[in-house]
């Protein structure tokens, strides 16, 4: 018995080794970040030859932040980007969580065609039609507070509805619905059960993985938006946290106030990841082959 | 009815002493300088002072990063969106003055009479748009380097040849002092390769355009100076006198100053860091190929935009901006070349005997505009490609064909750019 | 179709399999047919992608057949297929060696044969009108004694370039990115204590923004004392020399295939293990208690209920791949001549940087159609067979 717990253990640790070694990997580039914002830029440069990049080591200080507030109104472009990434998700995930339902469980007449036409968008770049859609977004009508008026320029609203539906997320959902057990659903039909109530009451709460899966995808995305605002957005008012990010690209760069504007900005990417990643387990039960 | 009367006597009042507050005019600016501390705590006492000099008009300033100002405003202009003033690259100048977003500067030209050439953006004999400043390319080394390697200094008059050029490099590199001995700045990629590299090609005798018609590169970039340029170019790199473009961004910002490369080809910008780092950095005119020595010139300039309801207050306010005094202020701050000598007289670094004096002299001396012409975003792109090939090893003289043909069917696609 | 097996009492156990399938399919295409309920789900999302995404691309393809620049006052000319014949168009020639007077070969310094130089045919010659302008593609000697060079030309060389390092990366990065990821998920997918912890950082690089990881994958690849110089010259003890990675035609695109691969995994881990969560517990105890191997849960357990993942993964992988951009931009512009050039950058460089919108356009539709092509054949190849 001890020989095979003492075997047991030793399998556990070569896993944990195996995960750290792959996880050292994956990891370096964060610690370099964080570790280069408490640096003054020069020494950060030349720490960059060695393993000092890694290190806390040198003139430590917090003060590549406090210039960082300085040259730009980061704050202003923090809540920017949570505003729109935020309402992107939340409509995305219902809007494209219905569609994909639609297409994975029901039938209806030209649900292949739309299908392929969701697909087939996925191979569009977003360059190609930017500036059709600017040219769009220029004219487009809205009933705002003073009523109806023209043109989406410098808004909330152009950087997050041309956004809300894309084919990657309706994707997913479709292939994780198809995945999902049939009975459940004949189950509720044959107790007379609405399509929105097996959509809303049956599915959805067996969807934590995908929906968390669809949520952090889409979050990247928008959160790290470039592109689209700098065409759209004239007024520092509506700026999102990449177009701030050029603000420190001056003639002498200064990479420490760089590196702690990007420490700060990815601070809520990673807050709301580790946040999803409960609902990456499955609610049904935890899977998985014991060791 | 009394009541009414004194309602009705109140709206007037208050209509009469609203009118004047309605009479000053906003009016819409856009510029680069956003995360630049200096250049926007500057631009913002200058509008201060406009809006308390005159009641007309005041200014409203929008503040666009840099690196993606060209980027945002073209947008802006596609949506049709421009603000009445905005601030524009040299060259990038005439494609917007075609394509109708920037109008004709309503100020006599006789006004900016003693302005440095590149100061002025002049398209079809038009003016357009006028700087504030000009930025000028040079040598950048240290007295000790020369000294050390027994070379003779050049100057403005007596500039070094393409052998002596090549001496000292040569020198350089024998020593085994320095990872490299000459470093054009491969790392900065963009429009630097065209401003910065550009007048080699012109000091061989070359050019990126014919600019006798604007309709063609045909000779001029393919032609023999342009192909002898393109020999020596390639050479810089296959010698292995300078770092190629895998060169890191960060040892461009700062390898001259650590001591990595002997003789640097950098912007008076970049300057003020040369000067802190040693006590004997120099800046050396640029080598006289045989056409006679030549640098880059032209830097941002304000213009009014087409979209403006008030040109006339939009012109008002750069002539306020254009006096001697915020001249010189933005030279003390960014170090950059002030555009008229009495302001350079006034200036920290370029008055007579200060430490950039030389760069004044050399952009009135050697300067040469980048072509003027609408097309000018397909010929910097086309050129820059053309010497990133070259200096890895592509063929020269296919290279530069490739470039004029795909310049010359730009130029033909749009009826030759002209209007 | 219901085929008649006697008098309609139970079906007998002769009952072909494939009429209970039908009749299964049949009563679920019943119960679940509701066009109303269809259309109504999908079409807040659908129109919004028709708005947006759709109707937009039309206006590109529009631009394609036009010569739209991006700002100019000249009104739009409508071109046809010029920008697409500008983009496509080969030719061949056959070149002779040069020759002295007596008829034999001349040879360079380098001992190789002396060709004219091909400019000398494709500029200004009208005996050639079909190749004027083209360069070169690539060639191979042929005929007697192998001196004569069959040259394949192209009007758009970099684009062909494009097209080849394009399709290179998909064909390598998708299967390895792909299975990586999966390796990954399954790693990831213990119940170990903390596995929360290397789920979370392995997910790290997909959310680094590039600026940081193009400006550390630099130091890297750096040629004279970047890191893994560095750590292959320590690992062989001085043996191999340090490699100017991103400077070399030959390894430039390699180091930019590295580099991608490393960030995307984790991207592509994570919709992995949504798909395995799907597969029922209940499947895995059954193996257990039948005694199956590792490698056998995972082939008739874990890989069979990962079919719709593994096709969603696929498709997603092949499309992003044939959207490489980023990681060239900020690294190598398309460089050292052309070797890490790719279609998205030319689209962008050509409707952007050079402000031709029309031919920026074309490209954008060409890539549409190819990988459309795939993603078709893609479908065919794994789809459900009943």
């Amino acid at each position: 018995m001890a020989i095979q717990a003492d075997n047991h253990r030793l399998r556990i640790a070569v896993r944990y080794l195996v995960l750290t070694l792959i996880a050292a990997l994956f990891i370096f580039p964060l610690i370099f970040m964080l570790m280069s914002s408490l640096k003054p830029s020069q020494q950060l440069l030349v720490d960059s030859g060695s393993l000092r990049a890694f290190l806390p080591v040198g003139d430590i200080s917090f003060d590549n932040y406090v210039m960082a507030f300085k040259r730009a109104p980061v704050g202003l472009f923090v809540i920017n980007s949570l505003l729109v990434t935020g309402t992107t998700v939340i409509l995305s995930l219902f809007l494209c969580s219905l569609a994909g339902f639609s297409i994975a469980i029901l039938d209806w007449r030209g649900k292949a065609f739309v299908l392929s036409a969701i697909l087939a968008t996925l191979t569009v770049p977003f360059e190609t039609i930017a500036v059709p859609l600017l040219l769009m977004a220029s004219k487009l009508p809205w009933v705002g507070m003073e009523g109806f008026e023209f043109g989406w320029l410098n808004s909330y609203r152009v950087q997050i509805i041309p956004f809300v539906a894309d084919g990657l997320t309706i994707f997913l959902f479709v292939q994780y619905f198809r995945d999902l057990p049939k009975d459940l659903i004949e189950a509720a039909r044959v107790e007379g059960a609405s399509w929105w109530t097996v959509y809303a009451k049956v599915l959805m709460p067996l969807s934590g993985p995908i929906i968390a899966t669809a949520a952090i995808l889409k979050f990247l995305v928008m959160y790290n938006q470039y592109l689209w605002p700098l065409m759209v957005v004239q007024e520092e008012g509506y700026r999102p946290v990449l177009v701030g990010l050029q603000y420190f690209f001056q003639l002498n760069t200064a990479w420490g106030e760089i590196m702690a504007y990007l420490s700060m900005i990815t601070v809520p990417v990673l807050v709301f990841y580790l946040f999803l990643q409960r609902a990456f387990i499955a609610s049904i039960a935890s899977t998985g082959v014991k060791g | 009815m009394k009541h009414l009367t004194l309602t009705a006597g109140v709206l007037l009042a208050s209509t009469a002493l609203a009118g004047s507050a309605i009479a000053q005019t906003e009016l819409s600016m856009w510029y680069h300088g956003a995360g630049n501390e200096v250049e926007s705590a500057i631009l913002n006492q200058i509008i201060a002072d406009f809006n308390e000099s005159q009641s007309d008009y005041t200014i409203a300033l929008e503040s666009f990063p840099q690196g993606a100002y060209n980027d945002a405003v073209q947008a802006a202009a596609l949506a049709g969106n421009l603000p009445d003033i905005i601030d524009v690259d040299g060259p990038v100048m005439p494609g917007w003055a075609w394509a109708g977003y920037i109008a004709p500067l309503p100020i006599d030209e006789a006004e900016f009479a003693d302005f440095l050439p590149g100061t002025k953006g002049i398209w079809n004999d038009t003016l357009y748009s006028i700087g504030l400043w000009d930025a000028a390319v040079a040598l950048v080394t240290r007295q000790s380097y020369l000294d050390d390697l027994g070379l003779r200094k050049p100057t403005l008059d007596n500039p070094w040849s393409q052998d002596e050029f090549m001496a000292a490099l040569d020198a350089a590199k024998a020593s085994g002092d320095f990872d490299f001995a000459f470093d054009p700045g491969m790392a900065w990629t963009g429009e630097w390769y065209p401003y910065a590299f550009s007048p080699f090609l012109q000091s061989f005798g070359g050019d990126m355009i014919d600019r006798s018609t604007y309709l063609t590169a045909e000779g001029a970039l393919n032609g023999d100076e342009a192909l002898a340029f393109g020999e020596w170019w390639q050479s810089l790199f296959e010698g292995g006198y300078a770092p190629g473009t895998s060169q890191d961004g960060a040892d461009r910002d700062t390898g001259f100053n650590e001591g990595k490369y002997a003789f640097s080809w950098n912007g008076n910008w970049a300057a003020l860091a040369a000067l802190e780092a040693f006590g004997d950095t120099v800046f050396l005119p640029a080598p006289d190929f045989g056409n006679g020595p030549k640098i880059g010139a032209a830097s941002w300039q304000f213009g009014v935009t087409t979209a403006s309801e008030h040109p006339e207050g939009a012109a008002a306010f750069i002539k306020f901006a254009t006096q001697d005094k915020y001249l010189a202020a933005f030279s003390d701050g960014i170090g950059l070349i002030p555009a008229t000598a009495s302001a350079a007289a006034m200036s920290k670094y370029y008055q007579d005997g200060g430490p950039m004096a030389d760069f004044f002299a050399l952009s009135e001396g050697q300067a040469l505009v980048r072509p003027v012409t609408a097309g000018y975003a397909v010929v910097a792109k086309v050129f820059e490609k053309a010497l990133a090939d070259i200096s890895n090893g592509a063929d020269v003289a296919d290279t530069l064909d490739a470039a004029v043909d795909e310049i010359d069917a730009d130029i033909e696609k749009n009826a030759g750019y002209s209007n | 179709m219901i085929f008649p097996s006697g008098s309609g009492a139970v079906p007998g156990p002769d009952l072909p399999q494939t009429d209970e399938k039908v009749t299964i399919m049949q009563r679920e295409k019943s119960l679940t047919r509701s066009n109303g309920a269809g259309w109504g789900f999908a079409l807040p999302g659908f129109g919004l992608m028709v708005a947006f995404i759709i109707l937009p691309f039309f206006f590109a393809i529009w631009f394609s057949l036009t010569n739209q620049r991006l700002i100019s006052p000249n009104p739009t000319q409508f071109v046809g297929l010029s920008n697409y014949t500008q983009l496509l168009s080969v030719g061949t020639i056959l070149l002779e060696p040069e020759r002295d007077e007596n008829g034999a070969t001349l040879r360079d310094d380098d001992g190789e044969i002396a060709y004219p130089r091909l400019r000398n045919f494709t500029r200004n010659n009208p005996d050639y009108p079909k190749i004027q302008g083209m360069r070169e593609w690539f060639s191979w000697q042929t005929g007697p004694n192998d001196e004569l060079k069959r040259v394949i030309l192209a009007k758009d060389v970099v684009f062909m370039r494009a097209l080849k390092n394009t399709f290179t990366f998909v064909i390598i990065v998708a299967p390895l990115q792909a299975g990586l990821a999966l390796l990954l998920a399954l790693l990831i997918n213990q119940r170990l204590r903390g596995i929360n912890i290397y789920r979370a950082i392995y997910f790290m690089p997909v959310v680094i923004s590039i600026v940081v990881v193009a400006f550390l994958w630099r130091l890297i690849y750096d040629g004279n004392n970047g890191l893994l110089n560095n750590l292959l010259g320590a690992i062989s003890f001085g043996v191999i020399e340090p490699v100017d990675w991103l400077g070399q035609t030959s390894t430039a695109l390699g180091a930019i295939i590295g580099m991608s691969i490393w960030q995307a995994v984790g991207f592509h881990m994570v919709i992995w293990l949504s798909g395995l969560q799907t597969i029922s517990p209940t499947l895995y105890e059954a193996a257990e208690l039948e005694g199956s191997s590792k490698w056998q849960t995972f082939r008739y357990v874990t890989w069979p209920g990962l079919r719709n993942t593994a096709v969603l993964i696929l498709i997603v992988i092949t499309m992003q791949a044939f959207g490489l951009f980023a990681q060239v931009d900020v690294m190598t512009n398309g460089g050292p001549l052309d070797s890490t050039q790719t279609i998205v950058f030319q689209a962008i460089e050509r409707g952007y940087g050079k402000q031709d919108i029309s031919g920026g356009s074309a490209i954008s539709v060409l890539l549409f159609l190819i990988v459309l092509s795939i993603s078709l054949i893609q479908r065919y190849l794994t789809r459900e067979r009943s």
